[in-house]
C-alpha cells in the first residue's frame, strides 16, 4: 500500500513542479546554479572513471581473445559496443545515483527539516517548482555528460589497447568504425535522457517528502540512492527490450 | 485583525486542535502560549495556510482566507511576514540575499532600491555589518534578528513568529521581543507570537491566549494573567520558582 502511495505522490510532484512558475529572472539563476553543481560538477569523476574503466574493458576483451583466429580489431569493436551501450549510460548513471542523488535529497531534505521549504510557501512560492524545476532542467544536459563519458571511455580503451601491446593503433580504430550502427547512439542516448528524469526526480521527493532531523537526511539519502539505482537498473531493463529487441 | 472561530485540526487519529475561537488584534503582541506539544505550532501553520484543517474559519481582516481565490491568495502572502523556530534562513544565500529575497520575488524594484530597503531593514535590527555573512556563520540571536529582518522587508500586515527567542539567552531574548513589539507598533503590524516563555509575557504579553489541550483555556493579557484563578494558567506560569515568589508578592502589595 505504502508502495502505491508514493508512486501516485511522486507522480504528483512531477505535475505540481511544472505549476505555477517560479519569476524567470530568478528562476534563470537556480538553474545555472544548479548546472554548475550537478554538471559541471560532476564531470571530473565521470571523466576519470570513464577514461580508467574503458581501458579495463579492453584489457579484460583482449584477454579473453585468445584464439588467433579471431581477427585484432575486435578489441575495439568490442570495446566500443560495450561502453557505448552499457557501460556510459547505465554504469555512469548508477554512480551518478551516488554524487548527484545524494546531493539532492541531501540539500532538498535539509531544507525541509530546517522549515526552508516552509518558509519558501508561506511566501506564496511554489516550493517544488523552486527546487526541483531547476535540477530537471540542469539534468537535461546530462546526455552532454554521457557523451564524454563515451569519448574518453573509448580513448582510454586505445590507449591501454596500445602502451599494453594487446593490437595496434590502426587495428583499435578500425575496430571502433566496424558494423557500426547508428541506432545504438540514439538508443543510448533515449536512456540517457530517461535516467536523467529519474536522476533529478527521485532524489527530490525523498528530499522533499522527509520527516524527522539530521539523522533523517542521511537515511533519506541512503534510501534515495538506492530507489534511483534500482529504477534505472528497471527502466535500463524494459527500454533495451522495447528498443532493441525486434 | 484575525479572526478564528471553530478550527479543528487532527493528524490522523490525534485531533490537535479542538474547536479554538479567538481573535488577534492590529498593532498588538498577540502571545500564544501553553506547554511545549499544546498545538501551538500547528496552530500557527493554520493560520498560515502551511496546514489544512477539517473545520472552521479564519479570516484576515475580514476575508476569509479559504474562500479567496488562488491570486487573491498569493497577494495575501506577500502581506504575511513568518519568523520560524529555527530561523529558517536559506543557507546558501548570504545575509543581504535572505534579507533581499521577498522583495526580489515580489516587487519590480530595482536592484538599487532593493539594496537600499535591506539596508534600512538590517539597520532596523541592528544588525549593519552582516551583509556578506552567510547563516552559518551568524550566532543565533543574529540569525532571529535576520529572520526579522526578512519577515518585515516587505511592509507585513500580519507577522507571525514561532517561539522567536527560543535557544537564546535571557538577555539576547528580550532584546527580540522588545524588537518585535516596536516593529508591531511602529507599522501597526497585526502580530502573532507562539512562546512558552514566562519572560516574553511578561515584556509583551499585551494579549495572550492560553492553549492546553487543543483548546483555548484562557484569555487575557499580562496585567490579568497574575490574577487569574484559573488553575491551568496558573500551574504554567509559576511552574518556576522566582515567579511564585513574585506572584506572592504582587498578590500582598494589592490587598
Ligand atoms: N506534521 C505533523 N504530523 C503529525 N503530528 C504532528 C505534526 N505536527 C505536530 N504534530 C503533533 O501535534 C501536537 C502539537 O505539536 P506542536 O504544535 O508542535 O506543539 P507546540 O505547542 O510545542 O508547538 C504534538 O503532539 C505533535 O506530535
Ligand atoms: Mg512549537
Amino acid at each position: 500500500m505504502t508502495y502505491l502511495h508514493n508512486i501516485g505522490a511522486y507522480f504528483l510532484m512531477i505535475a505540481e513542479m511544472f505549476r505555477k512558475p517560479t519569476k524567470w529572472s530568478v528562476m534563470k539563476q537556480l538553474i545555472l546554479k544548479d548546472i554548475d553543481d550537478l554538471i559541471i560538477g560532476s564531470l571530473g569523476i565521470v571523466a576519470f572513471i570513464a577514461f580508467f574503466v574503458g581501458g579495463v574493458v579492453t584489457i579484460q576483451t583482449a584477454l579473453n581473445i585468445s584464439n588467433p583466429l579471431i581477427p585484432k580489431y575486435l578489441v575495439g569493436f568490442a570495446t566500443r559496443q560495450s561502453i557505448v551501450l552499457e557501460f556510459a549510460p547505465t554504469f555512469i548513471s548508477i554512480i551518478m545515483a551516488g554524487k548527484v542523488g545524494s546531493f539532492i535529497t541531501s540539500s532538498i531534505g535539509t531544507m525541509r527539516v530546517t522549515e526552508q521549504i516552509d518558509a519558501l510557501e508561506v511566501m506564496g512560492i511554489n516550493s517544488l517548482n523552486y527546487l526541483v524545476f531547476p535540477k530537471f532542467i540542469a539534468l537535461m544536459l546530462y546526455p552532454f555528460v554521457i557523451s564524454i563519458a563515451m569519448f574518453l571511455g573509448i580513448l582510454g580503451g586505445m590507449a591501454a589497447c596500445v602502451y599494453g601491446g594487446f593490437s595496434s593503433l590502426e587495428d583499435y580504430i578500425t575496430g571502433i568504425q566496424t558494423d557500426f550502427i547508428p541506432f545504438h547512439i540514439t538508443y543510448a542516448f533515449i536512456k540517457t535522457f530517461v535516467f536523467a528524469i529519474a536522476l533529478a526526480t527521485i532524489p527530490s521527493f525523498h528530499g522533499y517528502y522527509m520527516k524527522g532531523g539530521a539523522l533523517e537526511v542521511g537515511k533519506a539519502s541512503t534510501t534515495s540512492f538506492v530507489w534511483t539505482s534500482v529504477v534505472i537498473i528497471l527502466l535500463n531493463y524494459l527500454l533495451t527490450q522495447m528498443l532493441l529487441s525486434q | 485583525m484575525i479572526e478564528v472561530k471553530d478550527l479543528h485540526k487532527s493528524f490522523g487519529e490525534a485531533h490537535i486542535l479542538k474547536g479554538i475561537t479567538t481573535s488577534f488584534d492590529k498593532g498588538k503582541t498577540n502571545l500564544i502560549i501553553g506547554q511545549s506539544g499544546s498545538g501551538k505550532t500547528v496552530f500557527l501553520k493554520c493560520l498560515l495556510g502551511l496546514f489544512d484543517y477539517e473545520e472552521g474559519t479564519i479570516a484576515y481582516d475580514g476575508k476569509v482566507f479559504s474562500q479567496l481565490s488562488e491570486d487573491e491568495k498569493r497577494n495575501m502572502r506577500a502581506k504575511i511576514g513568518m519568523v520560524f523556530q529555527g530561523s529558517a534562513l536559506f543557507d546558501s544565500m548570504t545575509i543581504a540575499e535572505n534579507v533581499m529575497f521577498p522583495l526580489k520575488m515580489f516587487t519590480k524594484q530595482s536592484k538599487s532600491e532593493m539594496q537600499d530597503r535591506v539596508d534600512f531593514v538590517l539597520k532596523r535590527v541592528n544588525l549593519e555589518d552582516a551583509h556578506k555573512k552567510m547563516p552559518s556563520e551568524a550566532s543565533g540571536g543574529m540569525q532571529k534578528r535576520v529572520a526579522i529582518a526578512r519577515a518585515i522587508v516587505n511592509n507585513p500586515k500580519y507577522l507571525f513568529c514561532d517561539e522567536p527567542n527560543s535557544g537564546l539567552d535571557p538577555k539576547t531574548s528580550i532584546v527580540i521581543d522588545n524588537l518585535i513589539q516596536e516593529i508591531t507598533d511602529e507599522y501597526q503590524i497585526t502580530t502573532v507570537i507562539n512562546s512558552h516563555d514566562m519572560n516574553s509575557v511578561m515584556e509583551i504579553g499585551e494579549k495572550i491566549v492560553f492553549l492546553k489541550n487543543g483548546l483555548k483555556e484562557w484569555e487575557g493579557s499580562k496585567d490579568t494573567i497574575f490574577k487569574t484563578d484559573n488553575e491551568s494558567v496558573t500551574d504554567f506560569v509559576y511552574s518556576s520558582n522566582l515567579f511564585k515568589k513574585v506572584r506572592k508578592m504582587y498578590l500582598e502589595e494589592n490587598e
